[in-house]
């Protein structure tokens, strides 16, 4: 029956594998025929762990490692996705310093495959859905079973879920510098990466509503709701926007199905929703259960999470437009941007609240506890860059900050500010646990990270600021005879000093993750570095576990 | 079911929930929080009334200012017109060569040139004039011209382009490549005799004759050039595309021509005008043609008088 099974699967890859060969010979362009060796390879790995199936030890369940009993939560794939979000974290920070480098020194520029337009989508791509995907994922899986007290659903499909994401991200990634790109900002990958990410996203929708299905508690936890807004909505987004016509079925081409300013407002639609709802509304889910967890205190307003939860929701959507203004967009829509991004304001601070006051009763804890620490200042990025947005939103403000670097610092300081450092700090809170150690190899140099990582905001966030809006000034400067003083030249000519600081600010932030991966590697090496203490959330393994309704479990329900 | 507690810090009573350890507190939503919100809502609606905003069967509500993009951009650019009129038609109705008698007219024309120049030539030629001697744009700065430097010349340059179909024939040329016309110690030989014209090179006896037998009938036995043809200079320290003996060899054997678009088709007769006053006022201005000094000797400038106002 085994044996049986694992024929079926070895000639299921076997006849995929061939596909792809095929597709590899018979492709139109480089690109497609690059990914589709790709996909070959993944089809023969999978073919040969089917075939060595037939080993009685049973390689391929022992690779995958699937839950052997009921009583424990699968925290497999969430291990890997920790893996996954550092690894991919380091690379797209790589990616990000390279490119501000060449904006600094355009002799960077190597042709083709590093030039500045192919290594920048690598670096969007790569820190917001490579690091900041694998995150969500990886403390979605976390977040669910511990809060529904309810093992992971669909075990084999939530390891689709974490493999297939990856395969996306290799595609995506590869493309890039292939030049395999249908130039939609945020959603370069083309028809096919789009298909498949569309199957794994379904796949993710599963595991996550499964398991709530399956919960143990009466009600959904707040940290819930946001997860399950940001898959929906996320899966909505990528599909509309990616709406195109394939040139050929063996070729990486294909057409939009929008055109013009519709399809410019489609992408903004799309390009602001996916900071609304992968890095807002997804990141406020971690915060929602790792910040009372750190801090060891209730969630400050239960009333404000569901007033702040639906008002977000709703409003976010319509925002978009406000990335077109001053464009062929009609003024109306315009309008409608803008006042909605600042009605957006109040319910963007609801979570900072929410976040913040938690620590009511635990102030100290700023003080004494760095992962706190990393927390607070990743919420008082979130609660600057959301009054900044609705800001920027604002037509007059927009006639100066539009196109110039000040949209760039705006993004970063809630990239970095808010996402990255409300990551780290959640993947400091998961380690040891995940991994059975008493903590992490070193609190200490959880601060360290914590002020290279600031220091590398300031810098960053300081330097576009000033860049942009002088910036926009130059480009706007009428001499007393009523002509344009600067010519765009002059106005980067200008931009070297702040490119250069830049640059360096990003240079702090790596630096700060590079020492977290080392923490985190004499952490899984099950090493403590000898300091002094700090303090540190507390944590019972006996407790972290699903309720089962089995009489025999070890541990009683509580 | 809800297991209600006051939570001792805060004094505020929780929910009743419990998830992995996690409690909520009941804390009533902050009342600035609150009434900022409402007031963002107000501001929205208020601004949702004067502005476009909701889309309707065929148009979209215009709003109580009567205000649009198109409309306040079409207002904004009628002033900045209407500011430049008289100035723009007094450069209309003036000769561009009777311009520098008139120097507070001259100073406007050269801001706006300056602005102009920004927009349409810095792409070329640097936004500071100086060329590229790499890609062979000329520097603006000098007082070496390849086809003349007095305003008349200068307009008619900009206003007509280089090497563009011109029903005059002028500003045109082409030099020949004499790739597979010399050996190559003739190629050195007339190299180096380009290179004594300007003092750089020892001369050449046989390069001399080489290059009066090829070359003389354009760039002039002492290498002084000939703007009738574009014919470059040589005998000077100021180079288009190098002064090395490679970059000259390179331009014997497979010579590269400068062209520029016909300005003159793109863009309004006064805005020529300016540019032509900016180009004139970056230093190597000349005067009329018969004042110049140094190749006034020479028959081809007598012709270039002819250069003026077509």
């Amino acid at each position: 029956m085994q044996a049986e099974t694992a024929l079926g699967r070895t000639m299921l890859w076997f006849v995929l594998f061939l596909v792809s060969i095929v597709v590899v010979a018979t492709a139109a362009d480089g690109g497609f025929a690059a990914h589709a060796v790709i996909v070959a390879l993944v089809c023969f790995v999978l073919m040969w762990m089917s075939a060595s199936r037939y080993d009685p030890a049973g390689k391929l369940n022992s690779f995958f490692k699937m839950p052997d009993t009921p009583s424990k939560y699968d925290d497999d794939p969430i291990r890997w996705g920790v893996l996954a979000t550092m690894f991919w974290g380091i690379a797209g920070l790589a990616a990000g310093l390279f490119i501000a480098l060449q904006l600094a020194f355009p002799q960077l520029n190597f042709e083709p495959y590093f030039n500045f337009g192919r290594v920048r989508p690598l670096h969007t791509s790569a820190v917001i859905f490579a690091f900041g995907g694998n995150a969500l994922i990886a403390t979605s899986f976390y977040v669910v079973q511990r809060t529904c007290r309810a093992q992971l659903a669909f075990p084999g499909l939530a390891r689709f879920v974490f493999w297939g994401y990856q395969l996306f991200i290799v595609l995506a990634a590869t493309g890039y510098l292939l030049g395999v790109t249908q130039s939609r900002e945020y959603a370069e990958p083309e028809w096919y990466v789009d298909l498949w990410l569309t199957i794994v996203w379904v796949a993710y929708f599963i595991v996550f509503v499964g398991t709530i299905v399956r919960r143990r508690e009466p009600h959904i936890y707040v940290a819930n709701w946001f997860y399950l807004a940001f898959i929906v909505t996320v899966a909505m987004l990528h599909i509309v926007n990616n709406l195109a016509m394939p040139v050929s079925l063996l070729g990486a081409k294909s057409y939009s199905a929008f055109a013009g300013v519709q399809d410019a407002l489609t992408q903004w639609w799309y390009g602001h929703n996916a900071v609304g709802f992968f890095l807002t509304a997804g990141f406020l889910a971690m915060m929602y259960y790792f910040v009372p967890k750190q801090a060891e205190r209730p969630v400050y307003s239960y009333r404000l999470s569901i007033i702040h939860f639906w008002s977000l929701i709703f409003l976010y959507i319509w925002a978009g437009p406000h990335h077109l203004h001053y464009t062929a967009l009609p003024d109306w829509a315009q309008t409608l941007g803008m006042v909605f991004s600042i009605m957006l304001w109040m319910p963007s601070w609801g979570g900072m609240i929410n976040g913040l006051m938690t620590l009511n009763g635990a102030w100290d804890k700023i003080r004494t506890d760095p992962i706190i620490r990393m927390m607070v200042m990743a919420l008082a990025f979130y609660g600057m860059s959301t009054f900044e947005g609705p800001m920027l939103s604002i037509k007059s403000v927009n006639s100066l900050s539009h196109y110039t670097d000040w949209t760039i610092g705006h993004v970063h300081s809630g990239a970095l500010g808010w996402n990255g450092m409300i990551t780290f700090a959640c993947v400091y809170f998961l380690v040891p646990r995940l991994w059975g150690r008493e903590r992490m190899y070193s609190l200490r140099m959880i601060n360290w990270h914590f002020w290279l990582a600031t220091l590398g905001i300031v810098f960053y966030a300081a330097t576009m600021w000033v860049a942009g809006i002088q910036q926009g000034l130059m480009w706007r400067e009428y001499g007393p005879d009523g002509y344009l003083v600067w010519s765009f030249a002059d106005s980067v000519a200008a931009m070297f000093p702040m490119y250069v600081l830049r640059a360096f600010g990003g240079l702090l932030y790596l630096s700060g993750a590079f020492v977290m991966t080392y923490n985190i590697w004499m952490t899984l090496a099950g090493k403590l570095r000898d300091e002094a203490p700090m303090r540190d959330a507390a944590y019972d393994a006996e407790k972290d576990r699903p309720i089962v309704d089995t009489p025999t479990s070890a541990v009683p329900a509580e | 079911m809800a297991n209600k507690r006051i939570d001792q810090p805060t004094g505020t009573e929780t929910v009743g929930h419990e998830w992995d350890g996690i409690e909520e507190l009941n804390t009533p939503l902050p009342r600035w929080w609150l009434w900022t919100f409402y007031l963002t809502i107000i501001f929205a609606i208020g601004y949702v009334i004067a502005y476009p905003a909701w889309p309707m069967i065929d148009r979209a509500t215009s709003g109580m200012l009567g205000w649009s993009s198109r409309g306040a951009l079409a207002q904004e650019m009628t002033a900045a017109d209407r500011a430049q009129q008289s100035f723009r038609e007094q450069l209309a109705a003036i000769d561009v060569v009777k311009l520098r008698d008139n120097p507070e007219l001259m100073q406007r024309a050269v801001a706006g040139g300056a602005a102009a120049f920004k927009v349409n030539c810095s792409q070329c030629h640097g936004s500071g004039a100086a060329g590229s001697q790499t890609l062979g744009y000329p520097n603006l700065n000098d007082d070496d011209w390849l086809w003349g430097g007095d305003l008349a010349a200068i307009h008619y340059s900009i206003d007509r382009g280089i090497r563009q179909p011109d029903d005059n024939e002028k500003r045109q040329s082409v030099m020949p490549a004499f790739d597979g016309a010399f050996d190559s110690a003739q190629l050195d030989a007339v190299t180096q005799h380009v290179l004594s014209l300007s003092g750089n090179a020892d001369p050449s006896a046989a390069g001399a004759q080489i290059y009066a037998d090829n070359c003389a009938a354009c760039h002039g036995p002492a290498g002084q050039g000939d703007r009738v043809q574009g014919a470059p200079r040589l005998n000077d320290q100021i180079w288009l595309r190098g002064g090395t003996a490679a970059d000259i060899k390179r331009q014997i054997l497979n010579p590269k021509m400068g062209a520029m678009p016909a300005w003159g088709e793109r863009l309004d007769p006064v805005t020529v005008k300016m540019l032509t006053a900016y180009v004139y006022s970056l230093g190597g201005g000349e005067e009329a043609q018969a004042e110049i000094s140094d190749s006034a000797e020479t028959q081809p400038e007598a012709e270039a008088g002819n250069d003026g106002q077509p």
